[in-house]
């Protein structure tokens, strides 16, 4: 059984339909992509998945269980968590003020420091830096916040809105590779990407989001050989 | 093309970029400027005021600057939570200070008051704050909640309805002549600090403040909600996406400010021994104009800002209108107050410390 499903899913912006029925899964344990141009609705799903817009029709569930009514604290609580697009640290919290408000939703104490250990691990930066106030950080560590405060809550599907946006061509590499990593080590991974090479390179399957409605699916290889993908998102 | 415009923009004088209101702003800072250095060199050359009457002053300052920190702590926390100025904050100090009458009443009728002052102080404060936290929620729950993501002059205006009701409510409720508070005994008087005489009621008040406002700083600054607080201020969204429910922590701070300002309204009591439906105005007109003076949104300038307030209203009549030849110069403090208002939202609209707000919001 799938872990995370939408089945139809309508969202409006006001009179802007902005989603016009998607369906997709995700299974346990899987790398899933969505890529799509500007304003195809990427975000609009991740968003709504999470609780902050509510869809008009549609189902969302995790392992069988309705998210679509709960508010967006309590998707974090069934195990859903995203890193928004840009990023958006808490830029006046230090770095270990922010990983503890990943962990929010968590009591107890010890299972928290294992944690922010293993974040230290993945991104020895952070570690470094964890007394430093966030917003002065580089735009490649606050991603890596960004990811790490995610991590903080023990999701078992982790959201990702554009990790590499604005980074460096090493940076980008050094991310997809951690997103590996961290897929590797158990939690299922939903990632929207504009750079849908790399993206499709380290996923298993994807989606193609084309004006609020998915386009194309398939294995990464198949949308990798797909003749309109690689005109539309893999430069020919 | 469009680089030559600017270049020749850059190159005229500062002279032809000079227009009518930036004249006549700089001639109102200069004519400020003046104002207070003549009267300033003028009161001290007199010599009218002994030594001992500027300490008076002095502490009289910092006592009704501490009232006003204390207030003012609550329109700051709400506005960098809210980006709202909660315009019933003054009336909630009011509600904290109105139950504590009764209280205090109570005790004293009981003839405990006297025979334990530390108990009943505390007795009087915790109903003080908890009457105030109550008001503030349900003010919080009725007035503003239901308007969280309407235009922003919404709230504002239902903020203010909150306020008028609120008052006419407890003027309903206990009529509209002033109450007269008991007097501690022990608070009666002066006590020696260091040689200098402090009165006492105001020793109470300095040092309530300053336990009070460590404990709000520490709340904020090292426990786990006032991250969380602090988070939400920076980015709602984001931190409910981080689990914490924003709605909750909302209802914390109108809580926490509600309590400092209930605790404001037993301190205001002590000093002036009276209260009255709308004693909730000015102290919460004086306390927002210090949030703004230190920077709204910001918890060490609302400190900072009512205690410089309270300074330069209870050290200013004298020694600058004093000088330039105004009789009775403390009837005009409320001037000075809110010359202050505007000028700081004039010239500095971020207050103090408010830099790094300045940026981000408005
Ligand atoms: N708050 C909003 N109000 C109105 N319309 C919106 C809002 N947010 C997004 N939209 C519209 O909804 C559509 C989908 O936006 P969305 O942000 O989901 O796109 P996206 O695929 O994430 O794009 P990008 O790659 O640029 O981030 C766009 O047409 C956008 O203009
Ligand atoms: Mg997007």
């Amino acid at each position: 059984m799938a872990l995370l499903e939408v089945d139809n899913l309508h969202v409006y912006y006001g009179q802007i339909h902005a989603l016009k029925g998607i369906t997709l899964h995700v299974d346990p344990g899987e790398i899933v992509t969505l890529i799509g141009a500007n304003g195809a609705g990427k975000s609009t799903t991740l968003k709504t998945i999470s609780g902050l817009l509510r869809p008009q029709q549609g189902r969302i569930t995790l392992s069988g269980e309705d998210l679509a009514a709960l508010p967006a604290h309590d998707v974090v609580a069934k195990g859903v968590v995203q890193v928004p697009e840009g990023r958006r640290i808490f830029g006046q919290l230090t770095v270990h003020e922010n990983l503890l408000m990943g962990a929010y939703i968590r009591a107890e104490r010890n299972g928290v420091e294992t944690d922010l250990a293993r974040v230290f691990t993945l991104f020895p930066r952070l570690k470094e830096r964890r007394s430093q106030v966030a917003g002065t950080l580089s735009g490649g560590e606050q991603q890596m916040l960004a990811i790490g405060r995610a991590l903080m809550s023990q999701p078992k599907v982790l959201l990702l809105d554009e990790p590499s946006m604005g980074l460096a061509p090493v940076l980008v590499e050094q991310i997809f590779e951690t997103i590996t990593g961290i897929n590797r080590l158990g939690t299922t991974v939903l990632l929207v990407e504009q750079n849908a090479y790399m993206a499709l390179h380290i996923a298993q399957r994807g989606y193609v989001l084309q004006t609020g409605e998915i386009a194309l699916s398939g294995s990464a290889a198949e949308l990798q050989a797909n003749a309109e993908v690689r005109k539309a998102y893999l430069g020919g | 093309m469009a680089a030559t415009i600017v270049a020749a923009r850059i190159r005229r004088s500062w002279f032809q970029r000079l227009s009518v209101i930036d004249l006549f702003l700089w001639g109102f800072r200069a004519a400020v400027l003046a104002a207070v250095v003549v009267g300033t060199f003028a009161t001290l050359r007199s010599g009218r005021y002994a030594g001992e009457v500027w300490l008076d002053f002095l502490i009289f300052g910092i006592s009704q600057g501490s009232v006003y920190a204390l207030i003012a702590l609550g329109y700051t926390m709400v506005y960098g939570i809210l980006r709202m100025i909660n315009f019933a904050h003054g009336d909630i100090f009011m509600c904290g200070a109105y139950t504590a009458f009764y209280a205090a009443t109570a005790l004293h009728r009981a003839g405990l008051f006297n025979r334990y002052p530390p108990l009943s102080l505390a007795v009087i404060l915790v109903v003080a704050m908890a009457t105030a936290v109550s008001v503030a929620l349900l003010v919080e729950r009725v007035a503003y909640r239901p308007l969280r993501r309407a235009p922003r002059l919404v709230p504002l205006i239902s903020a203010i309805g909150a306020s008028f009701f609120i008052e006419y409510a407890v003027r309903g409720l206990y009529g509209s002549g002033f109450q007269a508070y008991p007097e501690f005994e022990v608070f009666k008087g002066k006590w020696n600090v260091f040689g200098v005489g402090i009165l006492r009621t105001q020793a109470v008040v300095i040092v309530a403040t300053v336990i009070l406002m460590t404990l709000l700083y520490l709340f904020v600054m090292r426990t786990r909600t006032g991250t969380a607080m602090r988070a939400v201020s920076e980015d709602m969204e984001v931190a409910s996406l981080m689990g914490i429910n924003v709605d909750r922590i909302i209802v914390i701070t109108f809580a926490v400010g509600a309590a400092a300002a209930g605790a404001a309204g037993v301190l205001y009591a002590l000093v002036f021994k009276q209260v009255h439906f709308f004693m909730g105005f000015y102290p919460g007109i004086k306390a927002f104009t210090a949030a703004v003076l230190g920077g709204i949104g910001n918890i060490p300038g609302a400190m900072l800002g009512g205690l410089f307030l309270g300074l330069f209203e209870s050290v200013g009549p004298i020694l600058v209108l004093d000088g330039l030849g105004i009789v009775a110069p403390y009837q005009l403090k409320d001037v000075i107050a809110f010359t202050m208002l505007v000028m700081v939202l004039i010239f500095r609209p971020s207050g103090i410390l408010g830099e790094r707000l300045a940026g981000k919001k408005a």
